[in-house]
């Protein structure tokens, strides 16, 4: 089994009368609660976080990508991905992803993905959203009736883009290239893992499962109501006739380690209490645009994870709620073991996502929450799943053939002759 | 009222048409809105003095054909092909919001085809100081606030799906979905797509029609597409909003009824 360590990014400064006073923390969230000072502490704070899960072990760092949206701020994850390209050794750089309808010409993405996969020496994990109403519909402008189909194409002019050694034309319908001619390429051949992050729509579980994709099912509702999302992809992985190999599926999940259960609580209320009250805090209006989901989508009862239903859903949550209900696993090494494996074993997930980080949780608290988790619950947990091969996994250089930043010092200039 | 399926460009399309009044009388092609057409008596009344076709767009209700349009130069297109399956070479075009944008169009892109022109709250232009309402994000209430004048009026209560009959709730939420997304794919993010380039080219007599407190489509565009439009007159109709063919149905029946008539 393998774990990565996922980061939003949220803004932590939201005030506390924010959902009252505030339609949307998305979308038309007022920018003057944002303070580019203190978002230089954030950016930086929140890469230490990142490279020090990679120090520690963890097989991947995971980035993502949101528009206008004070809970992600990270409108470029393949920045972010690029500043820990040089920072970390062995991690996968697993960015999740680029929503590739946004890109114009999508080669763009093709382009800034093997630069990434070229710098790190193969640890890229290409991930292809199509992204959320709020960020492509009403954030970036796409119809979304179209939306699908454009990222359909771009998906098929982005693979064929680092996999086609030849010049070629590209006649799309949204794109028309007379010249694509990606360089560089990708370091992993034929191409870096895709990795489908998805909300529940029955065509994309339909889609990852013939094009061999890996599923990332992303919910901030906790593993419980995962189980019919998860089910639905494993439903249509077996009529497809596809082996049910757990490293087809990822999922997200929020964890907070502690020394006990008790002091889980003390360590993690607050926080969780920030992320589910505020940074959730999302105008349904946004949450799904005409179009945005298909028919079948819709009347398949899948529900929005975000908007007026999932406000409902969430009311009044207190600590007890989200340890019951799973949107949040915490407790001693011990509980948060079990419970994971529970999970794992449950959903037949071999990528776990852990948002070790959430909500406003300070530096101190996510280090230790780092080390616990890395320390004393992942250890345990590596072997599950050890008689299915990982398919959709980085296929990095070899160690000694991966270069480690070696600038020049002050000290180092001498007379070239 | 009359219901047929006709089948345009070879079976690409199946367009549902109603219509309204007898064979025989001036034909008027009437353009729905982003809602989808509202079978209502207007529609009927309109009948009277003439032969009303109403079909519903391609992706609205039981016509097809949607992912074969990719904007509304396409869909101005398919009402040509559409008249020329009927066999009418001329006719008055009467559009309401999307459908006047479309009717706008429709009658620049082949001035020859359009005999009289009505544009009724129409979207298809932009101002920067008095946007059209995003109701693709406002609430329900919202909406309602915008395009009734009055929102608690019984014929705008009796409109709403009874909130205990669960399947019938379901059926009109799915229906307004599908209408909204295929109305979006016309005008998505901000309805100005070039009509303000081809607007010129109106050589139809055009009467536009705005509700004097229509909260969608603020009434300061009636000047907008007057200013751009030859020979184009504006009647303002008082105690609406945006659905003024519901609202007060005999006024606006006289007010298209009599400028179509006078030609």
């Amino acid at each position: 089994m393998k774990f990565h360590f996922f980061h939003l990014m949220p803004w932590p400064d939201l005030p506390d009368d924010f959902p009252d006073t505030y339609r949307s923390v998305w979308v038309d969230v007022p920018s003057y609660l944002y303070d580019p000072v203190r978002g230089h502490e954030v950016y930086n704070e929140y890469l230490d976080e990142l490279e020090y899960a990679a120090a520690m072990g963890f097989d991947g760092v995971c980035v993502n990508e949101h528009h206008a949206n004070a809970y992600g701020l990270m409108p470029s994850p393949n920045l972010m991905a690029a500043a820990l390209a040089r920072r970390t050794r062995d991690a996968a750089l697993v960015v999740l992803g680029n929503s590739i309808a946004l890109y114009n010409p999508p080669v763009r993405v093709a382009e800034e993905f093997a630069m990434l996969d070229v710098i790190s020496g193969g640890r890229l994990v290409a991930g292809f959203p199509v992204g959320s109403s709020m960020d492509t519909n009403y954030a970036y402008g796409q119809t979304p009736v179209t939306l699908r189909e454009k990222y359909q194409e771009a998906h098929d002019l982005i693979v064929r883009a680092w996999t086609d050694p030849e010049v070629f034309a590209w006649n799309g319908k949204y794109t028309q290239l007379r010249y694509v001619n990606t360089w560089p390429k990708p370091v992993q051949k034929p191409r870096p893992p895709i990795w489908i992050p998805g909300g529940g729509s029955v065509e994309t579980w339909e889609w990852v499962a013939q094009r061999d994709y890996m599923y990332c099912y992303l919910s901030y509702f906790g593993y419980k109501r995962a189980e019919m999302v998860m089910r639905g992809f494993w439903d249509e992985v077996a009529r497809q006739g596809v082996e049910p190999n757990p490293y087809r599926a990822g999922f997200l999940q929020f964890v907070g380690v502690s020394e006990t259960d008790a002091q889980a609580e003390r360590d993690y209320a607050a926080a969780a209490d920030y992320f589910y009250n505020r940074c959730l805090h999302v105008y349904s209006g946004f949450a799904d645009a005409p179009g945005y989901r298909t028919m079948k989508t819709v009347k398949a009862g899948i529900l929005a994870q975000i908007g007026a239903a999932a406000r409902q859903i969430r009311a009044g949550l207190t600590w007890k709620d989200f340890i019951e209900q799973g949107y949040l696993i915490a407790g001693s090494p011990e509980t948060v073991r079990q419970q994971i494996e529970h999970v794992a074993r449950t959903l037949n997930i071999g990528h776990m996502m852990l948002l070790l980080h959430f909500g406003n949780l300070p530096k101190e608290t996510v280090t230790k929450n780092t080390a616990l988790f890395a320390g004393e619950v992942m250890p345990r947990l590596k072997g599950l799943f050890g008689e299915w091969e990982d398919r959709w996994w980085i296929q990095p250089l070899p160690a000694d053939e991966r270069r480690a930043p070696n600038p020049a010092a002050a000290g180092d200039v001498r007379a070239v002759k | 009222m009359e219901r047929r399926t006709i089948s345009v460009r070879g079976g690409m399309f199946e367009a549902d048409v109603r219509e309204f009044g007898a064979p025989a009388a001036e034909p008027l092609l009437f353009l729905h809105g982003s809602g989808g057409l509202m079978v209502d008596p207007y529609l009927d009344m309109l009948g009277e003095r003439f032969h009303v076709l109403a079909p519903s767009h391609p992706g609205f209700g039981a016509s097809t054909g949607l992912e074969r349009l990719d904007d509304i130069i396409d869909l101005a297109i398919y009402y040509y092909d559409l008249l020329d399956e009927l066999g009418i070479e001329r006719i008055h075009v009467v559009g309401h919001s999307l459908g006047g944008m479309l009717a706008a169009e429709i009658a620049a892109l082949d001035p020859g085809r359009v005999r009289r022109l009505v544009l009724s709250d129409p979207i298809g232009l932009w101002r920067d100081d008095a946007p059209v309402m995003d109701f693709f994000s406002a609430s329900m209430a919202e909406v309602q606030a915008a395009v009734w004048a009055d929102p608690d009026a019984d014929y705008v209560k009796m409109r709403r799906p009874d909130p205990s009959d669960t399947a019938a709730l379901a059926e009109a939420t799915y229906e307004t979905l599908q209408s909204l997304a295929a109305a979006a794919k016309f005008q998505w993010p901000i309805p100005d797509k070039g009509l303000k380039k081809r607007i010129h080219r109106i050589a139809a007599p055009t009467l536009i029609v705005w509700g004097e407190k229509d909260g969608l489509v603020p009434p300061v565009y009636a000047e907008e597409f007057r200013s751009r439009i030859r020979y184009a007159q504006v009647a303002i109709m008082r105690g609406c909003a945006h659905q003024v063919m519901i609202e007060q149905p005999e006024a606006w029946v006289a007010l298209v009824a009599d400028f179509l008539g006078a030609e």
